[in-house]
């Protein structure tokens, strides 16, 4: 019998039951919003702000494929368009895919998933959202006054020579990194030392191993992306010349310095998608994880070998060619943790019980587009298929795939998985379908054409274009239009239900993930009493008793 | 087979016998990626009809991998991947290894232009010709920022880095023309950046080199717009161009204050603008000013200045921005330079004494 | 040994922690980890040295040469024994003697003081000869290549350190107070524990720095 439903009125845990005394109205007024230490509101501080700016870093993207329908000028000057599209990269990256789904969800679910009341260190973690807040308003003070016009790369030396607003962007970023050490700091102590009695290591939600490899990178790599760009701006400002060959300086140092953070920095996108889709395939077949140990493990696999394939952006750059030749390699080993992945998740819909939601259509669009995607990936790794492909649009498709059909995909399921949990609401499930389809479809209009034109030869950060490349680039921003609306719906109709959706119960899906086990929204306390844990996550194989879906405590 | 798969996937002519076993081992891993990909996906459609959800509650077994599974799951992918990679990474070795006899040429990338020159041979700049059905080794270094040499046709790229250079080297084995594209994100002009390589017949192209190296060389570019003479500086090419452009109506270059500002240590200053803003005088600046001189008027000065814009092709608009350049009272440049005074040698350091 | 107080340990505890141990332990584990992000953002500066050394060895040793290795090596003395009255601090704390441990706290306090002043000298000396970083370079004596490279690596890495230290110092000074206040015992003095182990890292980082600019 679950311990936390006791003190509910005796009702069947499937009517819905919205949960009077919770998270969201324990306390009034903005102070308790603006100095709360529950990792619950922080979790929507998140929401609230990375989802600003994704629609912001979208509407540069957007803006981006305007000009880009014809050949020649078309909305805007070449120093705009360049601007533009830096500055999409700089937001989307450093504002949305590397806090979101930790920031969100992260901050949400793991306490909840491990039976605990909190993160470890609250404090830190208000304070990991006023870090975000700080080095969004500074980059945001740089983008107003023009923004950097350098590619969210700042290659050395045109980044330290041009005249744009680069350093406020820099040091935005410096900020935002501190966000992200914080935020992982926190959830390796939390996992370490809050993890209920019972919950063995073994018996660790999915969504909390991957939750913690992405930590380990986060705190590692990002404080190396801190000092390179900290050394640009001194560069760009003062004239020091670390990276300046007239000074004696390397430019290649600055690449392999950024990109050691920055390649590590995929997997900090990632690994919480998969994080998610761990729990959402689960919850969708009603099954336990097909090779529990093998997905716990490959997360650690990718944190692990994700470091040391830093070198596989710089192909063509000028480093020497055995270099090229281990960075290659071990490329391609950090692909082989993804397809276990992969063929595990597959595998768990065998024998399962599965039903068709909206984050079922995410996850399945996750699963074509992750392995295409990866599949690209592996392509590039071959060293000589990328020196054709470096620096055009099939490096665009490829990372766009990943972290748009990949780590989107999965933010979505996200969203629309623990919305009831979240807010007590459910979200209107057919317009959810149509979203998905929507998303989906426009994605792949988006970009396939877009593999099709680095093939083709067209180069990236391209203002104008040789004719030929002009019907694909037409083809990509009409799908990228359908994409941006598909988008909008969503936000639409998730706003909307959170007024007039129909009352959710506290586990409309029948999970029995273990953040579940608790009020739809959770109380202030998490749980009404403490829980202990006997069996893994998602275990589906006895019939439940009484009300409660979930049984995790005795 | 290899035409069509060619043509769908939209690549272009192959130059280039490299190009071709490039293309050959991108066709292998597509196949396979399309039949992975649907493959899964169609395990999932499959696992997703025949175990529907039949009942809310409905109990499902506990079903844990055998080892084979995930042996599979490892050594199936392990596989292929360490194939593509024994294919790729040989042929990328090749890329990396010009044959000896190969002819060399001198690449220059700069913004936003390519600058090739033969060793004891002519100059040109924005087309390259060579010899079909030899190999032609390219060493490629850059004048400011990071550009790179992109021939989509050989499937050959190598980045043009400040102070140091990098080798390719390609074959192609026709006559042909091949269009050059920068890269590597340099700046406002790096979508225009374009180049050409024209592959010649290597009769033709003897006879062209052996003209060429005679005096009269203003016949032998063939591209229209380029009137650049390369057997001059660019400096001194760009004082002609101004002359016959007419800016000297408006500009000194000896410190005298005229219609517009002077030239005389232009370059690298800090203009103070009507708006208040401060921006240097760099290789940007100056030719934004040529193409829309409204965009960043000096303080004190009228916004009369005409737009260039279209009348002066690329080559001339960099020869008049090295004559700028070129007009400083002190030698000696204090401040950094947009391109390397001198090129150190890495891992060479001249203080020891060997 | 007397008892652990149930009543006094309980208020240190906070309301998400199932006990004191717990808390602690995490406490220690955050501060590790806090200390290992420090060490990588050194790591990246130490990298780009590195890489430049391999590239002017002899220009970079025959710079630093025009460092003063006396003063870095009173400074590298200074630092030491200051890791040694913060250690000291805290078992003191530990044991309820709030005062001792404040003023061991406040030597060390006087030892980064002194570490800074030496540091100032040091940079004014430089700035005297012309040994600055990057374009401010102008020295007549050391003309190669590298050499302004040197500064500036030095520069950026011993002001990095600085800053650090200066940071070190503002968490030392808040703890000296507390101590003095009688705020830490026996049951509870973790705050002191973990400024000690953030003075050790400023400490560790200048005992890299020390050969690498003055003695090679």
């Amino acid at each position: 019998m679950s311990q936390s439903l006791d003190t509910t009125p005796p009702s069947s845990a499937d009517e819905p039951a919205y949960n009077p005394r919770n998270y969201l109205n324990a306390e009034a007024g903005a102070m308790s919003w603006l100095l709360t230490r529950d990792h619950k509101r922080i979790g929507i501080m998140y929401l609230v702000l990375t989802s600003v700016s994704f629609f912001l870093g979208g509407f540069f993207a957007l803006l981006v494929r305007i000009e880009l329908l014809t050949p020649g000028p078309t909305i805007m000057n070449a120093m705009t368009y360049n601007r533009m599209f830096t500055l999409h990269g700089v937001v989307m990256i450093f504002l949305f895919m590397i806090p979101a789904i930790p920031g969100i969800f992260g901050n949400f679910f793991l306490p909840l998933m491990i039976g605990a009341r909190d993160v470890a260190f609250p404090k830190l973690n208000l304070l990991s959202v006023y870090l975000y807040l700080i080095g969004a308003v500074i980059a945001l003070y740089g983008m107003i006054h023009g923004g950097a016009d350098t590619g969210w790369t700042f290659y050395t030396p045109y980044s330290t020579t041009t005249v744009t607003k680069v350093v406020p962007i820099l040091l935005g970023a410096f900020v935002l990194g501190f966000s992200s050490i914080v935020t992982g700091l926190n959830f390796i102590v939390t996992i370490h030392t809050l993890r209920a009695p019972g919950l063995i290591w073994m018996r660790l939600p999915l969504f909390a191993w991957s939750i913690y490899a992405t930590s380990i990178i986060q705190i590692l790599a990002t404080p190396v992306l801190g000092i390179t760009l900290l050394m640009v701006a001194v560069e760009h400002a003062f004239g020091f010349g670390i990276f300046d060959p007239a000074r004696g300086g390397d430019p290649i140092l600055f690449q392999h310095m950024f990109w050691f953070y920055s390649h590590p920095a995929v997997y900090i996108m990632v690994l919480p998608a998969m994080a998610v889709i761990s729990e959402v395939v689960c919850a969708s077949a009603r099954k336990n994880i097909f090779g529990y140990k093998a997905v716990a493990f490959s997360s650690l696999g990718i944190a692990f070998v994700g470091f040391f394939t830093w070198g596989h952006h710089l192909f063509t750059s000028g480093q020497s060619t055995l270099d090229a030749g281990i960075f290659g390699i071990l490329s391609m080993f950090v692909g082989i943790f993804t397809a276990i992945k992969v063929f595990n998740w597959t595998a768990t819909l065998y024998k399962g019980a599965v039903v068709f939601t909206t984050w079922f259509a995410y996850f399945c669009g996750f699963l074509f587009f992750l392995v295409f995607g990866g599949m690209t990936g592996i392509a590039l790794a071959t060293v000589s298929l990328d020196v054709h492909w470096q620096d055009t649009y099939f490096v665009v498709a490829h990372f766009h795939f990943i972290m748009v059909g990949g780590v989107i995909m999965a933010w979505l399921a996200a969203l629309h998985y623990w919305w009831p949990k979240m807010f007590g609401k459910m979200y209107p499930e057919r317009w959810g379908i149509v979203g998905a389809m929507t998303i989906i479809f426009g994605f792949n209009a988006t970009f396939i054409p877009q593999f099709l034109l680095g093939n083709y030869g067209m180069p990236r950060r391209y203002y104008s274009y040789p004719e030929r490349f002009w019907p694909l680039n037409v083809a990509s921003t009409a799908g990228a239009s359908l994409l941006g609306f598909g988008f909008l719906l969503i936000a639409v109709y998730l706003l909307w239900s959170l007024k007039w959706g129909k009352v959710a119960s506290a586990n409309p899906w029948h999970s029995r993930g273990f953040e579940w086990d608790t009020l739809s929204p959770p109380p202030v306390e998490n749980f009404l009493s403490d829980p202990i844990y006997t069996h893994p996550p998602h275990d589906y194989t006895e019939v439940p008793s009484g009300a409660a879906e979930v049984k995790h405590a005795t | 087979m290899n035409e069509l798969m060619r043509r769908m996937l939209f690549l272009p002519e192959q130059g280039s016998a490299y190009a071709v076993e490039v293309d050959h081992l991108h066709f292998f891993v597509i196949t396979v990626t399309m039949l992975g990909a649907f493959g899964v996906a169609g395990a999932a459609l499959l696992f997703f009809v025949k175990y529907r959800r039949r009942r809310d509650r409905q109990v499902t077994e506990h079903v844990e991998p055998r080892a084979i599974h995930e042996v599979l799951f490892i050594g199936v992918p392990l596989a292929f991947f360490l194939l593509w990679f024994a294919i790729g990474f040989p042929l990328f070795v090749k890329l990396q290894t010009p044959p000896k006899d190969a002819i060399d040429v001198y690449v220059q990338g700069k913004k936003w232009m390519w600058k090739f020159a033969y060793p004891g041979g002519p100059n040109g700049v924005d087309v390259l010709r060579v010899p079909a059905g030899r190999p032609v080794r390219l060493l490629i270094t850059s004048r400011d920022v990071i550009h790179s040499f992109f021939v989509p046709d050989f499937r050959i790229k190598q980045d043009a880095v400040p102070g140091r250079y990098a080798q390719t080297w390609f074959n192609a084995t026709q006559p042909g023309r091949h269009q050059v594209l920068c890269a590597e994100y340099c700046g406002l002009g790096h979508s225009a950046m374009l180049a050409e390589i024209i592959a010649m017949p290597p009769a033709e192209y003897e006879a062209w080199l052996a003209e060429s190296r005679r005096s009269t060389v203003a016949a032998a570019q063939d591209s229209p717009e380029d009137r650049v003479d390369p057997r001059t500086s660019l400096a001194e090419q760009g004082r002609r161009l101004a002359s016959e452009y007419g800016c000297f109506k408006c500009h000194t270059v000896d410190g005298t204050r005229h219609i517009g500002p002077t030239w005389l240590d232009l370059y690298r200053k800090t203009e103070r603008l009507q708006d208040g803003k401060n921006v240097v005088a760099d290789e940007a600046y100056m030719t934004e000013s040529m193409m829309d001189p409204a965009a960043k008027v000096v303080a004190g000065y009228q916004n009369v200045m005409p737009t260039f814009q279209g009348r002066i092709p690329g080559p001339e608009v960099a020869a008049i921005v090295e004559f700028i350049k070129s007009l400083r009272t002190d030698a000696v440049r204090p401040e950094p330079s947009k391109g390397p005074v001198y090129v150190p040698v890495p891992g060479y350091d001249p203080s020891i004494v060997r | 040994m007397r008892p652990e107080p149930e009543a006094a340990t309980a208020a240190y505890v906070a309301h998400h922690f199932p006990d004191l141990r717990t808390q602690e332990h995490a406490a220690r584990l955050g501060m590790w980890l806090f200390l290992a992000t420090e060490l990588l953002l050194f790591g990246g500066l130490f990298t780009a040295y590195s890489v430049y050394r391999y590239l002017y060895p002899a220009t970079f040793a025959e710079a630093s040469q025009h460092l003063s290795v006396a003063a870095g090596t009173i400074n590298t003395i200074v630092l030491i024994t200051s890791s040694l009255t913060v250690a000291l601090a805290h078992h003191y704390a530990h044991h309820g003697k709030g005062r001792r441990a404040a003023l061991l706290l406040l030597v060390t306090l006087g030892f980064a003081v002194v570490f800074l002043l030496i540091k100032a000298w040091e940079w004014s000396h430089d700035f005297h000869e012309g040994l600055l970083p990057g374009r401010y370079f102008h020295s007549t004596e050391l003309t190669a290549n590298g050499a302004p490279m040197f500064f500036t690596l030095y520069f950026l890495l011993t002001g990095l350190h600085g800053l650090h230290v200066v940071i070190g110092m503002t968490v030392l000074a808040v703890l000296m107070v507390l101590c003095w206040l009688g705020t830490y015992d026996h049951g509870y003095s973790t705050p002191v524990e973990l400024g000690g182990m953030y003075w050790h890292l400023v400490d560790l980082v200048w005992i890299f720095l020390y050969p690498l600019l003055y003695l090679i």
